[in-house]
């Protein structure tokens, strides 16, 4: 058996590939994660990856390092004749340390995650009673906006703008929008993409999300839930514009649908439309 | 725990084997349930219910189910399984013995056999058909995808494919690894004659097979839009296809809850005298803890199902909003059974790798009690984060950290497996057979897997990466990475054994190097897609992903072909390059390679002896046959 330092050796190349590698994850590649820094949460949510991402390099380089390096140095020279290794059971204090040091490491991403969601939601769907309401911006309020999802398009009511229905969705910047997202019929998600918001459709339920607009932008809007044959096909997109540009903006849309607005029923935060079937 | 076997009647040989029950009677019966079914008693019943979506579509779920219920009943009572029972009650004496001679010939594959190391080669030959018929679906998935607008299939056949992909990976191969191996080998290692219910263990193979045919004939019924999760309330509204879908589950479900039940029983049970818990082989313990989560998340499923049976035949409401019922409800048992599920398909491979690398590092397993507690902590707390796939869902959102804290949990027994693997690899021999390049690129293939796993357990993160190519790449990492490449370690190992034959190592290397550089360059653009917002499960995608979208098909494809290279292996080493497999081909020391190949009917003429030690690398003589000795032990490190 050789007595070459191997564990000195793993450490050293370990601490290296670290080194090394980490910072550039860090500052190469995590401003460009998604979903990108257009709104507040979605810069949170790059902040949330960024920091996963560094934990996670170092823990990955770490059983790499071990792995390459142990198929290098253990290989066995003399395949021809069979020669067993030495019968080494395992080490009570290395199994000791592996296990607090995981055990740590998913104490603290538990512990950050918690505290990153609850403090405003990262964009994602909190069902009816929202426990994450982040605070809207200075002098603002907050904007609802009613997503109502069906086979196979996403339409959006405003009801503080006399309930009308669009077909597009121009939002205010600076503003804390409310998303209501509810569906007609079956299961959806309404992920706007740049936004860094996603939420189900689900039918007769209300999902509240929360968004904190930043400058303009313009944000793809997909489902995320398989929802029917045309699943592939159920996308648009929308804008952030400036306060005066979705003032207009609203106005005009509440012109164009005023017809249509009159026969919608009251605005609800859930809808039961009869017959409960679309083709399928 | 003695059983008598009372010796059958002198066995029928050559073609009068064709008048018995077998196959070829299962499946007349089977075809003849199916009439009696859909034809016969379905359209009287048609009226009483109608389900909510199909009222106006005139198809009659009541005589589909109907006939796939008796189509199975049939083609199970075909095969014989109904015999004893009825034997029974007439007053025969009790037997374990059926077909279980080996005059037989290869007639005993094709009809219930009480023989556990057939019912292994019958579920690698089963699982091995679907499994290739299901890698076919992929391959068409991604032709379909190699364009973001132009269509070779339709829509709707689209997510047919994708739905029928899907369950039939998930359903199929819930019983990949277990199905052949735990089945021929488990008896064997805890030195027993036979699992502790062979007709079970037989019902179980047959079952899971009238199931998969049951899922291909979605194909005549319009196909199903859900996907393998099958969503309410979207499959109450799908055509008669969902009604396969059901079918076919409710089949695994049952499979499955049998089959663990019955690798519990039989570990717990017939042990051989001297095998204490404590020296029971490491992939003995990884079927223990695959067992337990089949025998308790299973039924979850079956009563999912059941419930979706019923409210598209009888009228019931319980996944339709409006009428009482709620589609979280489908959601959260559907995966209060498929967060197991995945446990289901990932544990077995790690008590595959785990086994075999013992073998070629030619070291005692490094840290075996850590090993057992990792499998065994995985299997319990996986039964604690199925919420995780509903963080964005709107379920309760207090309830979150707690799902983001116990998913992150499993890490840490996951690690543990982790560690035993690196540790047994400390200091060893490794030697670079085919078999152990598998269970080496299943540590590399675990570990993306596993990390890209902590992305989205973490709520703030997951709200971008849910629902999109990200978690399609996160589980082919854990599935196809961990399960498939710890399934083909296990072929390569254990076939010289089962079936008597080498199978070419030169082809088995170009098989591993293509298949391993293939997936890691199909799934890893996945990651990126998924970050780039691709959702699951479209047929259209935005024209900017194209780029990507075609590496990766053209990686699918190149991963197809490496499939390929293993039929033409099998067909090469047993047709042309016929070369018998020693004893021992690995110098492995477990008791299976002790015994002679082929094992005999029984396995043991006497009960076997365990040493103390289940893995004595280094510390004994090497087996006989082997050209030295070994050294005599060495100073920990």
């Amino acid at each position: 058996m050789d007595d070459k330092p191997h564990f000195r050796n793993i450490a050293l190349l370990w601490l290296l590939a670290s080194v090394i590698v980490t910072p550039i994850i860090v500052f190469v590649v995590g401003p460009g994660l998604p979903p990108g820094t257009g709104t507040v949460e979605a810069a949170g949510q790059v902040t949330d990856n960024t920091v996963l991402l560094a934990l996670a390099t170092p823990v990955a380089l770490g059983v790499l390092v071990y792995m390459l390096y142990a198929m290098w140095a253990f290989r066995e020279r003399t395949p021809e004749v069979i020669v067993d290794g030495p019968p080494i059971r395992g080490n009570a204090s290395i199994q000791f340390w592996w296990l607090a040091v995981t055990t740590t490491m998913v104490l603290f991403l538990a512990g950050y995650g918690t505290v990153r969601l609850l403090a405003d939601g990262s964009g994602g769907g909190q069902g009816p009673n929202p426990i994450s309401v982040p605070k809207p911006p200075a002098g603002t309020r907050v904007l609802p906006v009613q997503v109502i999802a069906q086979q196979w398009q996403f339409t959006y009511r405003f009801p503080t703008y006399g309930g009308v229905e669009t077909r597009t969705l121009d939002l205010p910047e600076h503003t804390l929008i409310q998303f209501n997202v509810t569906s007609l019929d079956v299961i959806h998600s309404f992920w706007a993409y740049q936004l860094g918001v996603k939420a189900d459709a689900n039918p007769g339920v209300n999902n509240v999300a929360y968004v904190t607009t930043k400058g303009p932008l313009n944000f793809e809007v997909r489902c995320a839930e398989l929802c029917g044959v045309w699943h592939g096909y159920m996308f648009n997109s929308g804008t952030v514009v400036s306060r005066a540009q979705f003032a207009s903006w609203i106005t005009q849309q509440r012109v164009q649908y005023a017809p249509a607005t009159g026969n919608l029923g009251p605005y609800s935060k859930t809808y039961f439309p009869q017959p409960l079937r679309r083709g399928g | 725990m003695s059983t008598i076997a009372v010796t059958p009647g002198a066995p029928r040989t050559g073609w009068r084997q064709l008048l018995g029950f077998n196959m070829l009677t299962g499946i007349i019966l089977g075809i003849g349930g199916w009439f009696i079914g859909y034809s016969a008693i379905g359209p009287h019943i048609h009226g009483v219910g109608v389900a909510y979506y199909a009222t106006e579509s005139g198809q009659n779920d009541i005589g589909i189910m109907l006939g796939y219920f008796l189509g199975v009943v049939g083609f199970l009572v075909g095969l014989g399984f109904a015999n004893y029972p009825v034997q029974r009650m007439l007053g025969a004496a009790p037997s374990l013995a059926e077909k279980e001679s080996e005059e037989q010939g290869l007639f005993r594959y094709f009809s219930l056999s009480t023989d556990h190391k057939v019912v292994g080669k019958q579920y690698m030959i089963g699982i091995g058909l679907f499994f290739f018929v299901a890698g076919l679906n992929a391959m068409l998935i991604r032709t379909e995808l190699l364009q973001p607008n132009v269509h070779v299939f339709g829509a709707n056949q689209y997510l047919t494919l994708v739905g029928l992909h899907g369950a039939m990976m998930m359903g199929v191969m819930t019983s990949g690894i277990l199905g052949p191996f735990a089945n021929w080998l488990l008896p064997i290692m805890i030195g027993s004659r036979r699992m502790a219910f062979p007709r079970i263990e037989s019902f179980t193979f047959w079952l899971l097979m009238a199931g998969s045919v049951i899922l291909l004939t979605t194909i005549f019924f319009g196909g199903f839009q859900t996907g393998w999760t099958g969503y309410q309330p979207l499959g109450d509204q799908g055509t008669a296809g969902y009604d396969a879908y059901i079918g076919f589950f409710a089949c695994v479900g049952i499979a499955m809850t049998l089959f663990g039940f019955n690798i519990i029983a039989t570990i717990v049970t017939m042990r051989a005298p001297g095998m204490t818990w404590s020296r029971l082989p490491i992939f003995a313990w990884g079927s223990f803890a695959t067992a337990t989560l089949m025998l308790l998340a299973a039924p979850m499923l079956i009563a999912a199902l059941l419930m979706a049976t019923m409210d598209r035949t009888v009228q019931t409401a319980f996944y339709v909003p409006g009428q009482g019922g709620s589609s979280y409800l489908f959601e959260n048992l559907f995966w209060f059974f498929g967060h197991p599920e995945v446990y289901i398909l990932a544990l077995p491979g790690f008590g595959v790798v785990m086994e075999l690398i013992v073998v070629f590092a030619r070291k005692p397993l490094w840290g075996y009690r850590l090993g057992i507690a990792g499998m065994l902590g995985v299997a319990f707390l996986s039964f604690f984060v199925w919420q995780h796939h509903l963080f964005v869902s709107g379920m309760n959102a207090d309830l979150r950290p707690f799902y983001m804290l116990s998913t992150e949990l499993i890490s840490v027994p996951t690690g543990f497996v982790f560690l035993c693997v690196m540790g047994t690899l400390w200091r060893g021999r490794i030697r670079f057979t085919v078999p152990m390049l598998f269970c080496l690129a299943w540590v590399f293939n675990f570990l993306w897997g596993g990390i890209s796993g902590v992305f989205l357990s973490d709520v703030p993160s997951d709200v971008t990466t849910h629902g999109s190519f990200f978690v399609m790449a996160h589980f082919h990492y854990t599935i196809m990475g961990g399960l498939v490449f710890a399934f083909f370690a296990a072929i390569y190992y254990w076939v010289p054994k089962m079936y008597g034959f080498n199978l070419n190592e030169r082809l088995g290397k170009i098989h591993f190097w293509v298949m391993f550089i293939s997936f890691n360059s199909t799934f890893a653009p996945l990651f990126a897609l998924g970050l780039l917002g691709m959702p699951r499960r479209v047929v259209t995608y935005a024209t900017n992903l194209q780029g990507l979208n075609d590496w990766v098909s053209v990686s699918a494809y190149v991963l197809g072909a490496s499939m390929l290279v293993f039929l033409f292996n099998v067909v090469w080493s047993l047709g042309f390059k016929r070369e018998p497999a020693p004893v021992n081909p690995w110098h492995s020391k477990s008791i299976e390679w002790q015994l002679p190949t082929p094992v005999p009917v029984h396995d043991f003429d006497r009960f076997p002896v365990f040493d103390p030690d289940p893995y004595p690398y280094g510390v004994e003589q090497v087996p006989a046959g082997a050209p030295a000795t070994a050294p005599a032990g060495g100073a920990a490190a």
